[in-house]
């Protein structure tokens, strides 16, 4: 019915279909307490010969009554909400991720191969799409109507999320969290194309995939000096270690996801592993979030090492 | 009080408090005398509002370009920050406790005074000095962080004068916590003889739920805001992520407060409102109890649903849950105010004058304010809505189309009984049609803006959303005008009004009983209180 | 003793001397718990800052002087009793005790906040005030410095606070000791006590959350 925006995600149908029943849910209680209001206004007004006599003032039926039946509806508002939030939290286990780093007053897009593109973004039609997003500075809101999607992008940690386009197009992208002078101007635009033209697409800009790149920073920023096998320090062995558990030296267990290793590199010292010297420096205001984000890659790459056993039966 | 006999219009020559303790100047500045006080605070927040009302027009005039053309992004960014500022804390909060608050109470249950009247001097003086620091920083260079104050760009990245506005406000807080606890206790303690709780009036109750709120939430938003000044001052870093601290944690403590702030705005509005619909129908409030504890429900449920304004924030997806039922929960008492009011309209004998208008859209518009709420309830809605003029419509139904015309209709109400004057009737009525008339024009608007995806906050917008910005600039003109007469003909009525009778309105309640104005004391002799509120019988 | 002793004046606003009373003592009340508000902010950031780097927390907490915090959590605690016992005294009419009694707590309340300065001092001699004077590194000083944040503005609001009380309580003192109060009226002795026993109460929280962070065990 209202649905003159248009519905270019898997969400939006869902969502505009549970904004159209509010609507009429809220229109007609609205409507209907105007009409009450405007019928007892004319009704009683005074001089009328309306018959006023036994005017209650307490009947404790009707407001149990019109306390239990909101609740009612609030409930069933509240289960249907919290289905499609379920799912629009729960992005399928496959589904493309795509970083984005958020500055004044850009919005910085990589895709997994690499190729680079600022204040647009091309996803390919009908393939699940992870955002995985965060801040240079100050925090942003990346807000695509069309898709109904909406994510504050916060410096110092990653926010994520994710939708599958169903409808080719230009959708206008916008900066949902005020975030300075040009925050009205901090503007983009998301291109929905058939999924082989993305492919053709992301390879039209050779540029170094983000574990590649990751690697040459990893050598250039001194990380291999200690971290690489057979390095003289003794710092933890980084292959394998993305999604395991590990023992911090304060004493809780800590999961190695993309937040871990994020902090792990900017700001060492609450991330340290047990039985290891507090030696790491902090990268903080040496590195910027794109190139964590390639070091995370290349980290991520890095597959478990032959364990013993295995070395000895290698042959 | 006799419940039968109306003792009104008796007319008096005497102008009571006005008078009485001093015609200068310095006599009212060193005032003790809560009328006073009220009038003092009523001046003060009238300039206030007019102050942001002016930020407002300059920014519905920008609006009508989609290009923005009338301002820089950077003045615009002060101006609505700067408008967000003082209509939030110069003007709302105040605008019913300490104007009618202050004025009422201690009439309402028939005490010569409020418990601590130097400390509610004090308090006028406090607000004062925190408009000087906003108004300075205004006029320094302005401030361009939201009234939000957003970390890290309000600690790290703005180079405007947040300092000097954080302190005015942080100054002008405690006005409202002295004003909260002076409410408390002097409805606990000087309650005239007979007047027990359940014969209290409905804006007594109100004002008491609004007074704990008040009391705890804003030591809340005081320690904040220093925080903030901290951070811009030393790096402390709690909220800055370089040093390892986290934004978030602003976001939870600043709405910590902010939710219940914005019950501090509309719980006073549902007291005055309870009044004025009793005396516009001549018959008691329907479900007293009811309407009483409500009141207590919103305020307590009222602190527990701040996460709502962080839906998309980054917090985990569960807490969103929880915030959300709870956001639900607390629409439930509004929901039964709404319908008991209804109910009081039943088999009444309803008479028109100008408050009773401002009551009657006071109940439609915060209907439709409250609906929208619901949307903003449902996290999977509000992850489009947020963020969007949706949200500035909804917040705008209940806070202009709810509290500011319930302000205004208790101003008119309580305007006889504090000026001795009466005002203009029918220039009234005029005056409050166009207001509904024009706001609804202004606001309705914003909420298909939103829906279509316009951002709040924003200087310069998509070209497509220009039709429906004119027709809300043009609705802020006619919204203009309907908030100037009253300032006019109501300040006019002080010098040609005709005199006012005691009781104009034939309404009950102690504040009807003695002279308009008052004298000093309120009362001759402490009343004796032998039957309950609204006990109307004609 | 067979002057008349002082009675409440009773402000007009008020019935009588009980109602006065009685109002002194909800407003001090209230005001009491717009406090616990103001500084649960503060415990509220202290419990997300540690929970994020709780060694950084444990070096911290080492780096501040145990022994002058004892102290004076000590004298803050004795003053705290005096006070009571103030009270106690002009409950009885003993007034010239009473005063002695608040000068004392008075007193102790400036040695309280001269130590304080003390340590202030030394932790600037030591480069441990972030924005200010800082000179720590290694691997946990960001969490160091989030702790040593956290340390002065609780301390320096608690300070604040406690010199607050040192003035009132040297007023009353004074007052006391001219003869103002009696056992028919002693109310501000009363509130300027329960002033106090939050100021006492606010410290049992930050001596342990400063002081003693990993000592336990």
């Amino acid at each position: 019915m209202i649905a003159m925006q248009p519905q270019a995600s898997n969400f939006a149908v869902p969502i505009d279909h549970m904004f159209d029943a509010m609507l009429a849910l809220c229109g007609t209680v609205s409507l209907g307490v105007f009409v009450v209001m405007f019928w007892f206004c004319v009704k009683y007004r005074r001089g009328s010969h309306a018959d006023r006599e036994g005017r209650a003032t307490q009947k404790l039926g009707l407001e149990i009554a019109w306390t239990l039946i909101p609740f009612l509806l609030f409930v069933g508002i509240f289960a249907w909400s919290i289905d499609l939030w379920t799912m629009l939290r729960t992005p399928p286990a496959d589904a493309m991720p795509i970083y984005v780093v958020a500055k004044q007053w850009m919005w910085k897009v990589q895709h997994t191969n690499g190729r680079r593109e600022i204040d647009a973004l091309h996803v390919p039609l009908g393939v699940p799409v992870r955002l995985i997003m965060t801040s240079e500075d100050v925090i942003h809101s990346f807000y695509v109507p069309d898709f109904r999607v909406k994510q504050d992008v916060v410096p110092g940690r990653y926010t994520a999320l994710w939708f599958t386009a169903t409808k080719l197009g230009d959708y206008p992208l916008l900066c949902s969290e005020y975030c300075g002078t040009d925050h009205a101007a901090m503007l983009g635009t998301v291109t929905v194309m058939p999924a082989k033209d993305y492919q053709q697409w992301l390879k039209a800009s050779a540029s170094l995939a983000p574990a590649q790149a990751g690697r040459r920073l990893f050598v250039q920023f001194g990380c291999s000096g200690c971290h690489d096998p057979g390095s003289g320090i003794r710092a933890p062995d980084l292959r394998g270690v993305y999604g395991t558990q590990v023992q911090l030296a304060d004493g809780r267990r800590a999961s190695v996801d993309d937040r871990y290793l994020h902090d792990a590199i900017m700001l060492p010292a609450g991330r340290r592993v047990a039985g290891y010297a507090p030696i790491m420096p902090a990268y903080q205001s040496r590195i910027d979030e794109e190139d964590v984000l390639a070091l995370m890659a290349y980290i991520k790459s890095l597959k478990a090492a032959p364990s013993e056993a295995e070395a000895g039966h290698a042959h | 009080m006799n419940a039968t006999t109306f003792p009104g219009n008796v007319e008096t020559t005497d102008a009571g408090y006005l008078v009485e303790g001093g015609r200068t100047l310095w006599s009212w500045l060193t005032t003790h005398d809560h009328k006073r006080i009220a009038v003092l605070y009523t001046i003060a927040i009238t300039l206030f509002f007019f102050l942001g009302g002016a930020a407002a027009t300059l920014m519905r005039l920008t609006l009508v370009h989609p290009d923005g053309r009338l301002m820089s992004a950077e003045n615009y960014n002060k101006t609505f920050t700067f408008h967000g500022v003082v209509m939030v804390w110069f003007f709302l909060i105040p605008s019913i406790p300490s104007t009618m608050g202050n004025f009422l109470v201690p009439l309402m249950i028939g005490a010569r005074d409020v418990a601590f009247p130097r400390l509610n001097l004090f308090s006028w003086y406090l607000y004062m000095i925190g408009g000087l620091f906003t108004v300075a920083a205004l006029l320094l260079g302005g401030v361009d962080t939201g009234w939000t104050f957003y970390t890290p760009f309000s600690t790290m990245f703005s180079n405007s004068n947040v300092i000097l506005v954080v302190v005015g406000v942080f100054v002008t807080g405690f006005s409202t916590i002295l004003t909260g606890m002076n409410l408390i206790v002097t409805t606990h303690m000087m309650r005239a003889p007979g007047m027990h709780w359940y014969r209290l009036p409905l804006f007594v109750w109100a004002m008491y739920a609004t007074s704990v709120v008040m009391m705890l939430a804003t030591p809340v938003l005081a320690m904040t805001l220093s925080l903030i000044g901290l951070e811009r001052l030393a790096g402390v870093g709690i909220f800055d992520p370089a040093l390892g601290g986290d934004p978030i944690l602003f976001q939870h403590f600043f709405w910590f407060y902010s939710h219940p702030a914005v019950y501090i705005m509309i719980l006073p509005a549902m007291g005055v409102v309870s009044e004025l619909i009793c005396n516009g129908v001549r018959g008691k409030i329907f479900g007293y109890k009811f309407m009483a504890w409500s009141l207590f429900a919103i305020a307590f449920i009222g602190f527990l649903v701040w996460g709502h304004h962080m839906f998309v924030a980054g917090q985990s997806m569960y807490a969103s849950i929880v915030f959300s039922i709870l956001s639900f929960a607390v629409a439930v008492p509004s929901a039964i105010k709404v319908f008991n009011w209804l109910a009081t309209l039943h088999k009444g004998t309803i008479v028109f004058h100008a408050p009773m208008i401002y009551t009657l859209g006071f109940i439609g518009l915060f209907t439709l304010g409250g609906m929208t709420g619901l949307f903003l309830a449902a996290v999977a809605l509000d992850v489009n809505l947020t963020d969007t003029y949706f949200v500035v419509a909804h917040f705008h139904y209940i806070m202009v189309g709810g509290s500011v015309m319930a302000y205004l209709g208790g101003i008119h109400y309580w305007w006889p009984k504090a000026t001795g004057r009466l005002y203009p009737e029918g220039v009234a009525k005029i005056a409050a049609w166009l207001m509904f008339v024009g706001f609804n024009l202004t606001f309705f608007p914003q909420y298909v803006l939103g829906y279509e995806g316009m951002p709040r906050r924003y200087h310069q917008y998509l070209p497509r959303y220009q039709d429906l910005n004119i027709l809300s600039s043009v609705g802020a003109a006619i919204l203009a005008v309907s908030y100037l007469m009253p300032l006019c003909y109501l300040g006019y009525s002080l010098f040609r009004g005709k005199s006012a009778p005691a009781n104009p309105w034939r309404a009950t309640g102690l504040e009807w009983t003695t002279a308009s104005p008052p004298p000093e004391h309120n009362f001759p002799a402490t009343p004796v209180v032998t039957c309950g509120p609204y006990e109307y019988r004609d | 003793m067979n002057a008349t002793l002082p009675e409440a004046a009773v402000q007009q606003q008020f019935d009588d001397a009980s109602q006065q009373k009685e109002a002194a003592m909800l407003g001090m009340w209230a005001f009491i718990a717009t406090e616990v508000l103001f500084f649960g902010v503060l415990f509220a950031a202290y419990v997300v800052c540690r929970w994020r780097f709780p060694l950084a927390f444990v070096e911290g907490s080492a780096h501040t002087d145990f022994a002058m915090g004892t102290t004076e959590t000590a004298i803050l605690l004795t003053s705290g009793c005096l006070a009571a016992i103030a009270l106690r005294q002009i409950q009885l009419d003993r007034a010239r005790q009473s005063a002695v009694l608040l000068m004392i707590t008075s007193a102790l309340g400036m040695a309280f906040l001269i130590l304080h300065g003390m340590e202030y001092h030394d932790e600037f001699e030591e480069g441990l005030i972030p924005g200010i004077r800082y000179t720590q590194t290694g691997p946990d000083a960001r969490g160091v410095e989030l702790f040593f944040s956290l340390y002065y503005v609780i301390t320096g609001f608690h300070s604040l606070h406690v010199l607050i009380g040192v003035v009132v309580l040297l007023v009353m003192a004074i007052r006391s000791w001219r003869g103002a109060f009696s056992s028919a009226y002693y109310t501000p002795i009363e509130i300027t006590g329960l002033y106090w026993s939050l100021v006492d109460i606010v410290w049992i929280f930050v001596y342990p959350a400063i002081y003693l962070v990993g000592s336990a065990g």
